[in-house]
């Protein structure tokens, strides 16, 4: 029942969450819709953990989109052996989750001792932060498990998530796919999915509104308060 | 002809007294909130001194402001993807120390403290943390009045190419003033470094604004602004800064800074100048060739010509006339008797700087100075402060124009104690300075007299002409709960908007008849 629910509603719940939420704070709290850096209170150590933590989540998050959104018969087509994704997966996971999970550690450490980021900072800073530490902590975990899967040559638990997420997109929810998959792996999704959940309520909200258009703007902005004629 | 308008200010240097009542009145009015309590809008710096935040002038160490590469204009930071690519951490960003860590006392202490032998004390208290400091490094205004060591302030950027050690002797110290805010720049270097495009400069009066729903808090305005002056609200995450105290100016009155004067060196006034020429001038390739640029935006207010086009582009009439009238058009474009501050950063500034003349009077009463004819008054050159850091300060290093200022003010002087003390007007020092008597008459009102009417032409905003229906504005801003008052949310809304968008039909009667 409780499988059930976590596999088969909480994804829905959770991503409604997310959507909904952060649209409602994006149209009536656009002055709390920021990075929220405390940079400017403490530098030091920053270059790295920033740059790593950014790095690595942003990377995580592409390759998850791309290694369980893609449908298994395009990977077929562009020759990539299911062994072979996995080993990819297994060492992008590792790398960038450890690069995300290195620079998050050295944040989470300078959030709970400088005095000064402690100060400034909100609660719900250090909850989110905290909250994705578990999260990657709980996908590193996976890594042991799914390399003794890869060198057995057995592909079936990476299939099974997968199509189980497929089957979510698909508006198909088939909890039973999860059966046979062992609990680290369930407990990752749960706290990802969670992650989605905070998300509105946090400063996470920024991610939105990664500055791409910057690229193609002139630099100079004018605001006209009446039209020329 | 793009022809523009533009709030600009003069200081003059000549009569600052290095009060800071400036800065306590913008203090009361805009920065006493948490997160901005570093942040002075409007400070006072003693120069020579590493001023405030620490450096600021060092563009090597902060990379702020735009250099030309290649003829083409471009921020010192890096081109738009690297500062995309240092989006996760701003290497260029101030720290809270290279400002000062804010600070208050625990009064209360004062009164509560027990009967003692030694009279209570109230000690420092850190405005982020609420601890207590052991001891207080730095604050807004450390080197006041050239305190501190010769070693600390000869940091100041506005030495180089001056032989500096001989400034240690106290015989031969010098000191000056220099009030600072926000420049209002024709090409701010802060605008273009915003990632998510939320600073701007109206179109009506120039003045540069923070849009605080579209800020993101990416920080790249901090570090851009190469006289620091946006600063980081660290409480509420987004950029601030000197908004040019656009309500008052709105309404015909100066800024509170420039209001409160007691020494009357501000001036606040209209510029018209042709927008198109901006990127060509901020471009120009020697660095002491880009005074004279800037000066070749600004358009003459009394060319009939000009008069027609900026009508033609809808100035208002008492725009217009209020440029005509303008004392920053006389001081930095008939008289040059000002100029703005670090033009070699390129953004091509509004707040123009009259030079501080700097008398050894005891020297000269001791007949040990060379004198104009007059024999009081002394010749530029024997001036206490050299001449050369005035121009590393206004002109990118270029002595001339800072010369010939200084020989009018004093020109200008000698020609006024001629009239005054010997009781007959003397226009011969005027001749030798290229300036007419009515011009000598003129300057000296708006320099020594300096009456409000004559230092402030500021006219009123021409709200009308951007509404077509004032009863349907009526009712429209003002108190209520929520975000009504913000336009930060635009189009259309999850939820319906609670009531509708202030009226201001934006059409050109033509295209509304259509």
């Amino acid at each position: 029942m409780i499988e059930k629910f976590f596999f088969g509603a909480y994804p829905y719940l959770a991503l409604a969450i997310f959507l909904i939420g952060s649209w409602v704070r994006f149209d009536h709290e656009q002055y709390s819709w920021k990075a929220d850096s405390t940079q400017f209170l403490s530098k030091s150590g920053m270059r790295l953990a920033s740059n790593f933590f950014h790095i690595g989540v942003l990377a995580i998050f592409f390759g998850h989109a791309a290694g369980l959104l893609t449908p298994h018969h395009v990977f077929m087509s562009l020759g990539v052996s299911d062994l072979s994704h996995q080993w990819m997966a297994i060492l992008a996971g590792a790398v960038f989750g450890g690069l995300a999970f290195i620079g998050g550690l050295i944040l989470w450490l300078r959030r709970m001792s400088n005095r000064r980021v402690r100060a400034a900072g909100r609660g719900r800073d250090l909850f989110i932060l905290t909250w994705i530490l578990l999260t990657l902590t709980l996908g590193l975990s996976t890594i042991p498990t799914s390399i003794h899967h890869a060198s057995e040559g057995d592909a079936a638990v990476m299939i099974a998530l997968a199509e189980w997420v497929q089957s979510m997109i698909y508006f198909r929810p088939d909890p039973s796919l999860l059966e046979g998959v062992s609990s680290v792996y369930k407990l990752h999704i749960v706290a990802a999915l969670t992650m989605f959940l905070l998300f509105p309520f946090t400063r996470l909200v920024h991610i939105w509104s990664a500055p791409i258009g910057y690229l193609g703007r002139a630099y100079q902005i004018v605001r006209a308060k009446r039209r020329a004629v | 002809m793009k022809i523009r308008a533009q709030f600009a200010m003069v200081f003059n240097l000549d009569k600052c007294i290095g009060c800071h009542t400036c800065s306590v009145t913008c203090k009361n009015v805009w920065t006493n909130r948490k997160g901005v309590e570093y942040a002075w809008f409007n400070n006072v710096e003693s120069k020579p001194g590493v001023g405030y935040p620490k450096q600021w002038e060092n563009q090597k160490k902060w990379n702020g402001g735009w250099i030309v590469e290649m003829g083409r204009l471009k921020l010192r930071s890096g081109s738009r993807t690297s500062r995309l690519a240092n989006i996760f951490l701003n290497p260029d960003l101030p720290e809270i120390d290279d400002y000062y860590e804010p600070f208050t006392f625990d009064y209360a202490k004062l009164q509560t403290a027990p009967l003692s032998e030694a009279a209570p004390t109230a000690r420092p208290i850190s405005q982020i943390t609420g601890e207590r400091m052991e001891k207080i490094h730095w604050g807004p205004n450390w080197e006041d009045d050239l305190a501190g060591e010769f070693e600390k302030r000869s940091q100041d950027a506005n030495f180089r190419g001056i032989e500096k050690e001989i400034y240690k002797a106290f015989e031969n110290t010098f000191h000056m003033y220099l009030p600072r805010i926000c420049n209002h720049c024709l090409n701010p270097a802060c605008v273009a470094a915003c990632p998510s495009g939320s600073i701007y400069k109206r179109e009506e009066d120039g003045i540069v604004l923070v849009d605080q729903d579209k800020c993101r808090g990416w920080r790249m305005c901090i570090s851009s602004c190469p006289y620091k002056k946006v600063f980081y609200n660290w409480e509420s995450g987004k950029a601030e800064k000197c908004i040019g105290c656009y309500p008052r100016v709105e309404s015909g009155m100066p800024t509170v800074c420039s209001e409160s004067c007691v020494g009357r060196i501000r001036s606040n006034g209209i510029m018209l100048y042709d927008a198109d020429k901006i990127e060509a001038m901020a471009s120009t390739a020697n660095e002491q060739d880009i005074y004279e640029s800037h000066l070749s935006i600004f358009l003459d207010p009394n060319d009939p010509e000009v008069i027609r086009q900026a009508r033609e582009q809808g100035i208002p009439d008492n725009w217009i006339k209020a440029a005509q009238d303008s004392p920053i058009y006389k001081m930095a474009v008939e008289w040059r008797i000002a100029f703005p501050m670090h033009p070699e950063f390129r953004t091509l500034p509004m707040v123009w700087y009259v030079p501080p003349l700097s008398p050894v009077q005891s020297q000269i009463d001791q007949g040990r100075l060379p004198t104009t004819p007059d024999g009081c008054l002394p010749v530029s050159t024997a001036l206490r402060m050299p001449l050369q850091y005035l121009a590393n300060l206004l002109t990118a290093g270029k002595t001339e124009p800072v010369l010939k200022a200084l020989n009018r003010m004093i020109a200008m002087r000698s020609y006024q104690r001629s009239i005054h003390v010997e009781g007959k007007a003397d226009p011969r020092p005027l001749a030798a300075v290229g300036m007419t008597e009515q011009q000598a008459q003129d300057m000296y009102q708006l320099l020594a007299i300096a009456n409000y009417e004559d230092r402030f032409v500021i006219p009123t905003s021409q709200a009308e002409q951007n509404l077509q229906d004032f009863h349907g504005f009526q009712g429209q801003n003002g108190f209520a709960f929520g975000n009504t008052g913000s336009s930060g949310a635009n189009g259309w809304s999850l939820f319906p908007e609670r009531r509708k968008q202030a009226v201001e039909n934006l059409d050109s009667p033509a295209d509304a008849a259509e």
